[in-house]
């Protein structure tokens, strides 16, 4: 009515999740990482998970992504049981995976590669698009060794966006840069993706980074890691760097912080 | 301004001027260069046993003209090429295999660990035995030296390959083989690299040790038989031409890593 979203209001609750965590424990040995977690991802939904480091939050991503069998329990993407690393879910790590003997241009076009029915010149018409929607136009002849790490992360952004998965799985992915840096990647991973909306799994230790940019936020509880509280951040789009002085977003951080800290 | 140019020099690894970093070695060439002059021409040392540089210099340029020289430097590079090339068409796609796929590593790495301890040196008689004195011999004696030790540098230049890299293609729905040739091989490239000029310095030793032992051409072979002849001088400058030739090939080596390298991560 307002033309505000939510974002977290769905239409229908049975519609297939994107993303099914069904009772998923993992343990390294003798080391209980995650513990009975459920969890659903709908359609164009950003997600959040934030949680201690240690809680195993991104091991619940790599078993997402099929980088990793849970020891228990399952997950299923679009209805179908992940049974190993694919197409439909691109992960975006916190050490950006670049291919340094690429141009920014073929470093995206690498990953068009797979998609059927794609001549040599739309890939490239592709990917020259992606990295204009992450601001690095002029930079498509440019190789990664040239970049800076904030840009480093946005090329990697860029590449995992232009495939079109069906879900992004994003590791720490700004854990690496300095805090300005991580703070223009907040903003822009945002803009990008209210122009352009996709089910979005991130991973985060940030937790006012996981409150501006997420729908819902999901807390773990320390090691091993259970659902300590499920959140919907109730927050206007687009999202704005005013709204982190309100009081409605800092009683979200604020709250899931005692959650993080009341041990 | 004085004070802190003087503080700063005192700092350790202060870098040179790119002056002062050629300089720097010229000067010790040159004072070993006179050192040696000294001790040979004012008379201390018998110059049959350490002839003076001029006379080195000269027994070299005598060589050269008579065509001796060039004939010898041709036929090691030759067999050092064949025998060299051979142990590398064969050790890295090994290596390669070894560091991605754990069944080959544990089936393979011990048996090359263990090869890799046994002396070159006493397999000399065997491959006389074997191929003869020619160049096959030669050959041989080049690939046992580098190939073994090459597998494993190579293994371990691919396992440096970052896991996240080769998650990266599993999510991009990428095959096992395209993975490997098309992320992890040039990836590894250049670790690779540097495992092929280090172990190329190696194949020159051991192709002096196969020609000194039993040849009948070569840099080596000269070596032996201007020993019968006391030729020291002789002796002499032909090492200093192996120096200069593993010398000049390494800088070759790293000269074309540096130009074809230089965009990969941590290399200058």
């Amino acid at each position: 009515m307002s033309g505000t979203d939510t974002g977290n209001t769905r239409t229908a609750q049975d519609v297939e999740p994107r993303i099914g965590v069904r009772d998923v424990s993992m343990s390294f040995g003798e080391l209980n990482v995650l513990e009975h977690i459920d969890l659903d991802f709908h359609e164009n939904e950003f997600v959040a998970v934030v949680g201690a480091s240690g809680c195993g939050k991104s091991t619940l991503l790599s078993i997402i992504g099929g980088l990793l069998e849970p020891t228990q329990g399952s997950v299923t993407a679009a209805g179908q049981p992940v049974t190993g690393p694919g197409r439909d879910r691109g992960i975006v790590f916190q050490q950006p995976a670049l291919l340094p003997w690429l141009s920014c241009l073929n470093n995206v076009e690498f990953a068009l590669r797979g998609e059927e029915g794609l001549s040599k010149a739309e890939r490239l018409e592709i990917a020259r698009r992606h990295l204009a929607d992450v601001k690095l136009s002029g930079f498509e002849d440019a190789y990664p060794n040239e970049l800076s790490g904030g840009m480093k992360q946005r090329l990697a952004l860029a590449r995992s966006l232009s495939y079109r998965p069906s879900v992004l799985l994003m590791d720490e992915p700004f854990g690496a840069l300095d805090a300005l840096t991580r703070q223009e990647m907040q903003i822009l991973l945002t803009q990008v993706w209210e122009a352009n909306r996709m089910t979005v799994m991130m991973v985060t230790h940030d937790i006012e980074e996981a409150v501006f940019t997420a729908d819902r936020v999901v807390v773990l509880t320390p090691r091993p890691g259970r659902i300590r509280e499920d959140i919907a951040i109730d927050l206007p789009r687009p999202r704005t760097q005013e709204m982190i002085a309100t009081e409605r977003f800092q009683s979200y951080v604020q709250h899931i912080w005692d959650l993080i800290h009341e041990g | 301004m004085a004070s802190t140019k003087r503080r700063r020099s005192r700092r350790l690894r202060t870098p040179l001027s790119r002056g002062q970093r050629i300089a720097a070695p010229l000067v010790t060439f040159a004072v070993l260069l006179a050192l040696w002059a000294l001790v040979t021409e004012t008379g201390m040392v018998d110059p049959l046993f350490l002839p003076s540089p001029s006379a080195v210099a000269q027994a070299l340029v005598d060589q050269a003209a008579q065509g001796a020289l060039w004939t010898d430097i041709g036929t090691s590079v030759y067999r050092i090429t064949v025998g060299y090339l051979i142990a590398v068409v064969m050790a890295v796609p090994l290596g390669v295999m070894m560091g991605v796929n754990e069944w080959v590593l544990s089936a393979v790495e011990p048996l090359m660990d263990f090869i890799r301890y046994m002396p070159v040196v006493a397999f000399v008689p065997l491959t006389i035995i074997w191929a003869g004195t020619d160049d096959l011999q030669k050959f041989l004696i080049i690939w046992m030296g580098t190939f073994f030790q090459l597998v494993l540098l190579v293994c371990d230049a691919v396992m440096q390959v970052p896991q996240n890299l080769i998650d990266f293609g599993e999510t991009l729905g990428m095959r096992k083989h395209d993975i490997i040739t098309r992320i992890v091989f040039p990836s590894s490239l250049p670790r690779i690299w540097d495992a092929l000029r280090v172990s190329l310095g190696w194949a020159w030793t051991w192709l002096v040790v196969a020609e000194l032992v039993a040849a009948t051409s070569g840099l080596g072979y000269r070596i032996t038989v201007s020993q019968r002849y006391f030729a020291t001088d002789v002796i002499i400058g032909y090492v200093v031409v192996l120096g200069i030739l593993g010398l000049f090939f390494d800088q070759v080596m790293r000269a074309i890593g540096k130009r074809a390298f230089k965009r990969w991560e941590g290399r200058s």
